[in-house]
């Protein structure tokens, strides 16, 4: 048995020390890279949380979106310190997840329905953005006030603190994953099945196991954008909300695959790599290359993996009874 | 009363034209072939690339550039149909969302890698219509008037010929088809083209009043999908209304704040609508 | 005519026809009976195309249908009134009738056709702009049976046509079967009514289990013991 749980944990203790090293052995433009796909990586994984469990939301914009300028309006207009704007973000996320969530399972708007409901949410998060331009700059973006290297301001110009950062919040992030993996289990995939009856029979109250994981997603995604933009010390409302990237974050993980815990940083390795490459070996008169690389591919997955999502889902309820 | 606010009404029930034809469309489509193409925007943006390239740069005149687009959309609504929609027929509509969902990405990102993102004009400006102090853009009558058309002339289509007529049967029942004598696959053909020739008609109404760019779909897919499903998804009279009553709230919203803050009162008011009547959405 | 040979059939792992072998001659009128379940609609929908077979040979006037999708083989002849009638509730019995003449010879001659039909059932003259949800349940069956005979097949499928039906109803429903027949159709009928469907047809086969129990005259039937006792509560 100890045998067995060291050679689990010895290739994680050692995947750690490679991260954890990255800083000392490389460049700022490697490093640079590096945070954009753990950052994005945990974003996925957070999006995962519920694409997993059925519930496919292309609003994510939304909440990326509220994260990503609560927090530095507060600080530019209020001189709020990130460390008490970013729980706002999120709490406003978490509050808008409820608002949507809890009518939507109430009323068992689900599938494409769902999406549906969420792309509007993600749009009247772009639209509100832009329509505000007097405080966030619109369609042009805003800045945080820059300070230099502060930890009150959560600033940092040196890029191996934010690598340290994104690191943490990532490992974090799986944690979680793993967490609602566990804690949920069985129950919340009967749930998925919409049989709510079997579901209620072995005592699952569905409504609650969703708005847990809606919730736990929102807050994460909101927290993700609120890293982006202290790391970025720019946000935009087409590259941090709207359909856009709700569509992004949809691909990445369904294309690294949302049922284990390190597909959706697959994915975010795949969506930050592949522009980076794409942009070094074609030069920039290639900008829709990548994404057009990635509508190809989403739709192949989607049309090769033919039972895609929902098949899946089934053929781990039809592996579970097996476990018992 | 106000004659600005006027003016608004009368620009907004123009544009519910426009906005009725591309719920059309998509309504057609989910209703025989049951997938919603959440691409059709993009498909509208082809359309009009297609109008700027003919007419703009090849100078092709302008009908004929026009006829050449509603055909060339026909077809990539065919081609939609053959590669990406048939092989995922019997898969979870949700993953036909995200399929054509992975088009749109695809159809926009590949319009910014061949035409760049800059905005593209015609060149070709119609006159403006004044009645007593309301102006009124002559390329949006039109439009609107088009559009009115287009949707007489789906309805014919629907009730007096025979293909019109399976294809609403086959929403009814799909298996019993068969033994009517109809090739499904052969409907669904025929559909995805017309439902592509309609997003083409509508890239010729829309290329009269607004400039081309990549993500262009962007700024009236989304509502058009909102208007289906506030109309009930396939329901067709149901997405002619719902279209109207958006493009209202659009336009007096437009009046009263501004455009973006109209839009988003208009999705407020989708997701709204969706709690407190999902049992009309649902019903088809 | 129609001939069957040796047919399994049935959904996924699921077998619900085992080995049936029928013949059916031109003009006859042929009945399939027994119980609930025993694989009489699976029977039709194999027939029609509907469901593909798993093994067996089907063949119509000498071509065999084995392979063909469904619009084929109304092509070739065969129509099907579909158990639960099946109709397009949406739309009007005239646009349901359009539908049944939906085959490009029968587009031609659809006035000729229609007329026909409104000639055999003239209530559903009356009703034609009416939509066909809205009709009752005798009247529903007239328009399932009309709209496979706009098609000008040679053979009628009718699957369970008294099914849901009134007892006052079923007496009409089997009036216009014996219609369908002196129009000289040949006609191929599933019924659980055995009582009454053994009056109006020449032979017929008993089907139980999915296979085929026994096979004889109306007549023979009527007087088989076993099937007195097992069907008509003699």
């Amino acid at each position: 048995m100890m045998h067995e749980a060291n050679r689990r944990i010895a290739p994680l203790i050692l995947a750690a020390f490679g991260l954890a090293v990255v800083p000392f052995v490389t460049s700022d433009y490697v490093l640079h890279i590096a945070i954009q796909i753990l950052l994005w990586g945990f974003v996925y994984t957070a999006w995962s949380l519920m694409g997993k469990f059925g519930l496919v939301s292309l609003g994510h914009g939304a909440f990326l979106g509220i994260g990503a300028y609560v927090s530095p309006l507060l600080w530019n207009y209020a001189g709020l310190t990130p460390w008490l704007g970013i729980p706002i973000g999120v709490l406003m996320a978490v509050l808008l997840a409820l608002i949507i969530g809890y009518p939507c399972f109430r009323l068992r708007v689900i599938g494409h329905y769902f999406a549906l409901v969420t792309l509007a949410l993600s749009q009247v998060a772009l639209l509100t953005i832009v329509a505000a331009r007097d405080i966030t700059g619109g369609s042009l973006g805003m800045t945080p006030r820059a300070v230099g290297h502060s930890w009150y301001a959560l600033q940092f110009p040196e890029k191996p603190y934010f690598y340290a950062i994104a690191l943490v919040v990532w490992v974090f992030g799986i944690g979680v994953w793993h967490f609602v993996d566990l804690g949920t289990g069985r129950a919340a995939l009967d749930a998925i099945a919409e049989d709510e009856g079997a579901a209620a029979a072995i005592g699952i109250n569905v409504m609650r196991e969703k708005l847990r994981v809606t919730v736990a997603s929102a807050a994460l995604t909101a927290f993700g954008g609120a890293l982006l933009s202290q790391y970025f010390m720019y946000v935009n409302p087409d590259t941090l909300s709207g359909i856009g990237v709700s569509l992004q974050i949809v691909f990445a993980a369904i294309a690294g695959g949302m049922y284990s815990a390190f597909g959706p940083t697959a994915g975010g390795l795949f969506t930050i790599a592949l522009p980076e490459i794409l942009r070094i070996s074609m030069g920039t008169n290639f900008v829709g290359a990548a994404n057009t690389i990635y509508g190809a591919l989403l739709v192949i997955f989607i049309i090769f993996m033919p039972r895609g999502i929902i098949g899946l889902v089934e053929r781990r309820l039809a592996a579970a009874p097996a476990r018992i | 009363m106000d004659i600005f606010l006027l003016e608004a009404i009368i620009n907004g029930i123009l544009l519910g034209g426009v906005l009725a034809l591309l719920a059309l469309g998509l309504n057609l489509i989910f209703g025989v072939i049951d997938v919603v193409w959440i691409c059709y925007a993009e498909l509208v943006m082809c359309g009009m690339y297609m109008i700027f390239w003919l007419h703009g740069f090849f100078g092709w005149p302008i009908l004929i550039a026009s006829f050449a687009a509603i055909l060339g959309v026909a077809g990539l609504g065919v081609l939609l149909h053959l590669l990406v929609i048939s092989p995922i027929l019997g898969s979870a509509p949700i993953n036909q969302l995200l399929a054509t969902g992975g088009m749109l990405f695809f159809l926009q990102s590949l319009a910014t890698l061949l035409f760049g993102t800059d905005f593209r004009n015609i060149g070709l400006r119609l006159p403006i219509i004044e009645f007593g102090d309301i102006f009124i853009s002559y390329s949006r009558l039109l439009a609107f008037g088009a559009a009115l058309i287009g949707a007489v002339a789906l309805y014919l289509f629907l009730s007096r010929t025979y293909l019109g007529i399976a294809m609403r049967a086959i929403a009814q029942d799909r298996e019993v088809m068969g033994l009517m004598g109809v090739d499904q696959r052969r409907i669904y053909l025929i559909t995805s083209a017309v439902g592509g020739a309609l997003a083409g008609l509508a890239a010729c109404l829309l290329v009269l009043q607004y400039d081309v760019h990549p993500f262009i779909g962007l700024s009236f897919g989304p509502i058009t999908f909102m208007i289906c499903v506030l109309g009930g998804l396939g329901n067709m009279i149901g997405g002619f209304v719902a279209a109207f009553v958006m493009s209202q709230i659009i336009a007096i919203g437009g009046y009263y704040f501004s455009i973006e803050i109209s839009y988003v009162l208009a999705f407020v008011f989708f997701i709204v609508l969706m709690f407190i009547r999902p049992q009309g959405l649902l019903a088809r | 005519m129609l001939s069957l040979r040796s047919v399994s059939a049935g959904y996924g792992s699921f077998r619900a026809l085992f080995d049936v072998s029928l013949e059916v001659a031109p003009g006859e009128a042929i009945g399939v009976v027994g119980p609930n379940g025993a694989g009489k609609s699976t029977l039709m929908r194999v027939i029609s195309g509907m469901l593909r077979s798993f093994s067996g040979e089907l063949a119509f006037e000498g071509r065999s249908l084995t392979h063909l999708p469904a619009y084929r083989i109304v092509e070739a002849g065969i129509a099907h009134v579909p158990e639960h009638r099946r109709l397009f509730s949406k739309l009007t019995v005239e646009e349901n009738l359009r539908i049944g003449a939906f085959l490009p010879q029968a587009r031609r001659n659809y006035a000729e056709r229609s007329e026909w039909v409104y000639a055999l059932f003239p209530r559903l003259l009356e009703r034609r702009r009416q939509l066909a949800g809205t009709l009752s349940g005798g009247e529903q069956q007239m328009v399932a049976i009309g709209r496979a005979l706009m098609s000008k097949p040679k053979m009628l499928l009718m699957d369970e046509p008294s099914a849901g039906l009134a007892p006052l109803v079923v007496e009409q429903v089997f009036n216009l079967v014996r219609r369908i027949r002196e129009e000289g159709f040949t006609v191929l009928i599933v019924e659980q009514n055995l009582q009454q469907v053994l009056e109006v047809v020449d032979r017929a086969y008993l089907l139980e289990v999915g296979r085929i129990r026994l096979s004889g005259s109306a007549a023979e039937l009527k007087t088989n013991p076993m099937i007195q006792q097992a069907y008509m509560g003699l």
